[in-house]
Protein backbone atom coordinates (compact mmCIF):
# COMPACT_ATOMS: atom_id res chain seq x y z
CA UNK A 1 0.00 0.00 0.00
CA UNK A 2 2.37 2.87 -1.58
CA UNK A 3 -0.36 5.31 -1.23
CA UNK A 4 -0.92 5.13 2.81
CA UNK A 5 2.26 6.60 3.55
CA UNK A 6 4.06 8.24 -0.12
CA UNK A 7 2.15 11.77 0.56
CA UNK A 8 4.16 11.97 4.20
CA UNK A 9 7.40 11.39 2.87
CA UNK A 10 7.02 13.83 -0.48
CA UNK A 11 5.98 16.18 2.47
CA UNK A 12 8.91 15.40 4.48
CA UNK A 13 11.14 16.12 1.72
CA UNK A 14 9.98 19.52 1.00
CA UNK A 15 10.32 20.43 4.84
CA UNK A 16 13.91 19.00 4.46
CA UNK A 17 14.77 21.24 1.10
CA UNK A 18 14.03 23.96 3.69
CA UNK A 19 15.59 23.06 6.72
CA UNK A 20 18.82 22.65 3.94
CA UNK A 21 18.00 25.84 2.54
CA UNK A 22 18.43 27.57 6.37
CA UNK A 23 21.27 25.40 7.57
CA UNK A 24 23.85 25.75 4.00
CA UNK A 25 22.64 29.00 3.12
CA UNK A 26 24.91 32.39 3.49
CA UNK A 27 22.37 34.58 2.15
CA UNK A 28 19.63 35.90 4.98
CA UNK A 29 16.49 36.39 2.19
CA UNK A 30 17.53 32.53 1.26
CA UNK A 31 17.52 31.91 4.95
CA UNK A 32 13.87 33.26 5.39
CA UNK A 33 12.86 31.34 2.38
CA UNK A 34 13.63 28.49 3.56
CA UNK A 35 11.88 28.64 7.01
CA UNK A 36 9.02 30.01 5.00
CA UNK A 37 9.13 26.39 2.68
CA UNK A 38 9.60 24.29 6.20
CA UNK A 39 6.44 25.77 7.61
CA UNK A 40 4.58 25.17 4.09
CA UNK A 41 5.46 21.65 4.88
CA UNK A 42 4.54 21.47 8.19
CA UNK A 43 1.26 23.08 7.06
CA UNK A 44 0.88 20.46 4.59
CA UNK A 45 1.26 17.43 7.08
CA UNK A 46 -1.28 18.48 9.33
CA UNK A 47 -3.98 18.97 6.58
CA UNK A 48 -2.65 15.57 5.40
CA UNK A 49 -3.16 13.87 8.52
CA UNK A 50 -6.96 15.18 8.39
CA UNK A 51 -7.99 13.54 4.83
CA UNK A 52 -10.37 11.19 5.00
CA UNK A 53 -10.83 8.75 1.69
CA UNK A 54 -14.35 9.68 -0.12
CA UNK A 55 -14.70 12.77 2.59
CA UNK A 56 -16.46 16.42 1.67
CA UNK A 57 -15.52 19.56 3.07
CA UNK A 58 -16.71 19.94 6.29
CA UNK A 59 -19.60 22.15 5.53
CA UNK A 60 -23.41 21.06 6.33
CA UNK A 61 -25.34 20.77 3.20
CA UNK A 62 -29.02 20.99 3.85
CA UNK A 63 -31.49 18.36 3.84
CA UNK A 64 -28.32 15.97 3.29
CA UNK A 65 -27.93 12.71 6.21
CA UNK A 66 -24.83 10.99 6.98
CA UNK A 67 -22.62 12.89 5.04
CA UNK A 68 -18.99 11.75 5.09
CA UNK A 69 -16.72 14.43 6.01
CA UNK A 70 -12.89 15.04 6.34
CA UNK A 71 -11.64 15.75 9.67
CA UNK A 72 -12.14 19.56 10.32
CA UNK A 73 -9.90 20.26 13.85
CA UNK A 74 -6.62 20.39 11.93
CA UNK A 75 -8.12 22.66 9.31
CA UNK A 76 -9.24 25.27 11.85
CA UNK A 77 -5.79 24.82 13.86
CA UNK A 78 -4.05 25.23 10.67
CA UNK A 79 -6.11 28.49 9.43
CA UNK A 80 -4.46 30.12 12.60
CA UNK A 81 -1.04 28.97 11.75
CA UNK A 82 -0.99 29.91 8.39
CA UNK A 83 -1.52 33.59 9.68
CA UNK A 84 0.96 33.86 12.01
CA UNK A 85 3.60 32.18 9.43
CA UNK A 86 2.63 35.29 7.28
CA UNK A 87 3.50 37.58 10.55
CA UNK A 88 6.57 35.51 11.71
CA UNK A 89 7.64 35.98 7.82
CA UNK A 90 7.07 39.83 8.11
CA UNK A 91 8.76 40.47 11.11
CA UNK A 92 12.26 38.07 9.64
CA UNK A 93 11.98 40.33 6.27
CA UNK A 94 11.87 43.71 8.75
CA UNK A 95 14.58 42.45 10.77
CA UNK A 96 16.68 41.21 7.74
CA UNK A 97 16.46 44.59 5.93
CA UNK A 98 17.66 46.38 9.24
CA UNK A 99 20.50 44.45 9.38
CA UNK A 100 21.34 45.16 5.26
CA UNK A 101 20.35 49.17 6.62
CA UNK A 102 23.51 48.99 8.82
CA UNK A 103 26.23 46.29 7.12
CA UNK A 104 25.74 46.97 3.27
CA UNK A 105 25.14 43.49 2.89
CA UNK A 106 22.55 40.68 3.55
CA UNK A 107 26.18 38.25 4.04
CA UNK A 108 25.35 36.15 7.36
CA UNK A 109 29.28 35.51 8.05
CA UNK A 110 29.79 39.13 7.18
CA UNK A 111 27.21 40.28 9.81
CA UNK A 112 28.81 38.16 12.24
CA UNK A 113 32.29 39.27 11.60
CA UNK A 114 30.83 43.34 12.27
CA UNK A 115 30.10 42.40 15.29
CA UNK A 116 30.29 44.72 18.60
CA UNK B 1 -4.75 10.65 -5.93
CA UNK B 2 -2.01 11.05 -8.99
CA UNK B 3 -2.79 14.91 -9.20
CA UNK B 4 -1.75 15.35 -5.32
CA UNK B 5 1.27 13.47 -5.90
CA UNK B 6 2.20 15.87 -9.14
CA UNK B 7 1.39 19.15 -7.92
CA UNK B 8 3.54 17.70 -4.52
CA UNK B 9 6.15 16.67 -7.04
CA UNK B 10 5.85 20.75 -8.36
CA UNK B 11 5.94 22.17 -5.20
CA UNK B 12 9.71 20.38 -4.39
CA UNK B 13 10.85 21.38 -7.59
CA UNK B 14 9.95 24.56 -6.51
CA UNK B 15 11.52 24.49 -3.40
CA UNK B 16 14.39 23.46 -5.01
CA UNK B 17 14.62 26.02 -7.53
CA UNK B 18 13.70 28.57 -4.60
CA UNK B 19 17.20 27.30 -2.44
CA UNK B 20 19.63 27.34 -5.80
CA UNK B 21 18.85 29.47 -8.10
CA UNK B 22 21.44 32.27 -8.77
CA UNK B 23 18.72 35.10 -8.58
CA UNK B 24 17.35 36.31 -5.33
CA UNK B 25 14.19 37.77 -7.11
CA UNK B 26 13.86 34.05 -9.24
CA UNK B 27 14.18 32.57 -5.60
CA UNK B 28 11.69 34.48 -4.05
CA UNK B 29 9.17 34.02 -7.23
CA UNK B 30 10.18 30.12 -7.19
CA UNK B 31 8.65 30.61 -3.51
CA UNK B 32 5.28 31.74 -4.51
CA UNK B 33 5.40 28.79 -7.01
CA UNK B 34 5.27 26.62 -3.34
CA UNK B 35 2.57 28.69 -2.25
CA UNK B 36 0.16 28.78 -4.70
CA UNK B 37 0.66 24.73 -5.60
CA UNK B 38 -0.02 24.35 -1.63
CA UNK B 39 -3.10 26.33 -1.97
CA UNK B 40 -4.19 23.98 -5.12
CA UNK B 41 -3.30 20.71 -2.87
CA UNK B 42 -5.37 21.93 0.29
CA UNK B 43 -8.39 21.92 -2.35
CA UNK B 44 -7.45 18.94 -3.56
CA UNK B 45 -7.62 17.33 0.22
CA UNK B 46 -11.10 19.32 0.98
CA UNK B 47 -9.92 22.10 2.75
CA UNK B 48 -11.60 25.18 0.94
CA UNK B 49 -11.07 27.52 3.49
CA UNK B 50 -7.56 26.96 4.11
CA UNK B 51 -6.99 26.83 0.27
CA UNK B 52 -8.47 30.62 0.49
CA UNK B 53 -6.34 31.99 3.10
CA UNK B 54 -3.55 30.26 1.91
CA UNK B 55 -3.43 32.64 -1.56
CA UNK B 56 -4.28 35.55 0.37
CA UNK B 57 -1.60 34.74 2.05
CA UNK B 58 0.96 33.62 -0.27
CA UNK B 59 0.81 36.92 -2.09
CA UNK B 60 1.33 38.99 0.72
CA UNK B 61 4.46 37.01 1.85
CA UNK B 62 5.16 37.13 -2.08
CA UNK B 63 5.11 40.96 -2.25
CA UNK B 64 7.12 41.35 1.74
CA UNK B 65 9.56 39.33 0.22
CA UNK B 66 9.95 41.39 -3.59
CA UNK B 67 10.43 44.25 -0.91
CA UNK B 68 13.17 42.78 1.07
CA UNK B 69 15.45 42.19 -2.33
CA UNK B 70 14.88 45.58 -3.91
CA UNK B 71 17.02 46.63 -1.08
CA UNK B 72 19.94 45.47 -3.14
CA UNK B 73 21.76 47.40 -6.08
CA UNK B 74 21.64 44.52 -8.71
CA UNK B 75 18.96 41.86 -7.32
CA UNK B 76 21.58 39.01 -8.00
CA UNK B 77 23.74 38.92 -5.24
CA UNK B 78 24.57 34.97 -4.63
CA UNK B 79 26.66 34.40 -1.59
CA UNK B 80 27.01 30.56 -1.93
CA UNK B 81 27.19 28.14 0.53
CA UNK B 82 28.86 27.72 3.92
CA UNK B 83 30.41 24.36 3.10
CA UNK B 84 30.16 22.62 6.52
CA UNK B 85 26.35 23.83 7.16
CA UNK B 86 25.81 22.00 3.07
CA UNK B 87 27.15 19.14 4.82
CA UNK B 88 25.66 19.20 7.73
CA UNK B 89 22.49 20.12 6.23
CA UNK B 90 22.54 16.78 4.30
CA UNK B 91 22.75 15.07 6.72
CA UNK B 92 20.02 16.13 8.77
CA UNK B 93 17.57 15.94 5.60
CA UNK B 94 19.04 12.12 5.13
CA UNK B 95 18.05 11.45 9.19
CA UNK B 96 14.59 13.43 8.89
CA UNK B 97 13.76 11.28 5.69
CA UNK B 98 14.80 8.06 7.51
CA UNK B 99 13.13 9.13 11.11
CA UNK B 100 10.15 9.92 9.22
CA UNK B 101 10.04 6.62 7.05
CA UNK B 102 10.31 4.91 10.60
CA UNK B 103 7.72 7.21 12.42
CA UNK B 104 5.00 6.98 9.49
CA UNK B 105 4.26 3.08 10.45
CA UNK B 106 3.20 3.77 13.70
CA UNK B 107 0.78 6.89 12.34
CA UNK B 108 -3.03 6.31 10.72
CA UNK B 109 -2.94 5.52 7.38
CA UNK B 110 -3.19 8.25 4.23
CA UNK B 111 -6.77 8.65 4.30
CA UNK B 112 -7.80 6.95 7.33
CA UNK B 113 -7.57 9.63 10.32
CA UNK B 114 -8.39 8.59 13.76
CA UNK B 115 -11.06 12.13 14.54
CA UNK B 116 -11.50 11.42 18.47
CA UNK B 117 -12.91 14.41 19.13
CA UNK B 118 -13.80 15.52 15.77
CA UNK B 119 -16.40 12.87 15.56
CA UNK B 120 -18.17 15.23 18.59
CA UNK B 121 -17.46 18.29 16.70
CA UNK B 122 -19.16 17.10 13.46
CA UNK B 123 -22.49 15.77 15.33
CA UNK B 124 -23.05 17.81 17.70
CA UNK B 125 -21.91 21.29 15.99
CA UNK B 126 -25.07 22.07 13.82
CA UNK B 127 -26.62 21.87 17.15
CA UNK B 128 -24.51 23.59 19.73
CA UNK B 129 -23.43 26.30 17.53
CA UNK B 130 -25.92 26.92 14.40
CA UNK B 131 -22.94 27.30 11.62
CA UNK B 132 -23.30 24.87 8.58
CA UNK B 133 -19.31 25.49 7.87
CA UNK B 134 -17.55 23.07 10.83
CA UNK B 135 -14.27 24.88 10.37
CA UNK B 136 -15.99 28.04 11.42
CA UNK B 137 -17.98 26.37 14.09
CA UNK B 138 -14.59 25.46 15.70
CA UNK B 139 -12.28 28.63 15.63
CA UNK B 140 -15.25 31.06 16.68
CA UNK B 141 -17.20 29.28 18.88
CA UNK B 142 -15.36 25.97 20.60
CA UNK B 143 -11.82 26.82 19.88
CA UNK B 144 -12.52 30.44 20.51
CA UNK B 145 -9.57 30.88 23.03
CA UNK B 146 -7.17 29.69 20.29
CA UNK B 147 -8.35 32.41 17.71
CA UNK B 148 -7.88 35.02 20.63
CA UNK B 149 -4.58 34.14 20.85
CA UNK B 150 -3.39 34.14 17.21
CA UNK B 151 -5.08 37.71 17.11
CA UNK B 152 -2.59 38.44 19.99
CA UNK B 153 0.32 37.14 17.89
CA UNK B 154 -0.62 39.11 15.01
CA UNK B 155 -0.90 42.20 16.83
CA UNK B 156 2.75 41.44 18.41
CA UNK B 157 4.09 40.56 15.10
CA UNK B 158 2.80 43.81 13.85
CA UNK B 159 3.87 45.89 16.82
CA UNK B 160 7.77 43.93 16.51
CA UNK B 161 7.57 45.14 12.64
CA UNK B 162 6.64 48.64 12.93
CA UNK B 163 9.12 49.14 16.22
CA UNK B 164 12.13 47.42 13.91
CA UNK B 165 11.40 49.56 10.56
CA UNK B 166 10.61 52.54 12.33
CA UNK B 167 12.48 55.92 11.45
CA UNK B 168 11.57 58.56 13.91
CA UNK B 169 13.83 58.92 17.26
CA UNK B 170 16.09 56.38 16.00
CA UNK B 171 20.03 57.41 16.73
CA UNK B 172 22.42 56.80 14.68
CA UNK B 173 25.31 53.75 15.23
CA UNK B 174 27.28 55.04 17.55
CA UNK B 175 25.60 57.47 19.04
CA UNK B 176 24.86 57.58 22.70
Amino acid sequence: MIHSWLPYVLCILLFCVGVYAVLSKKNLIRIILGIVIADYAVNLFLILLCWKKGGEAPILQPGAMEQVMVDPLPQALVLTSIVIGLATTAFLVAIAMRLHERYGTYDITRIRELRG
Amino acid sequence: MIELYIVMALMIAGALAAVEMRNLLSAVIAVGVVGLGLSIVFLLLKAPEIALTQLVVEIVAVIILIRATLTLEDSGEWLGSRPLGSLLGALFAALTVWVGIVAFKSLPAFGDPLMLVSQRYLADAAADTGAANIVAAIILDYRAYDTLGEATVLFTAVVGVLTVMRRKGVKDHGEK
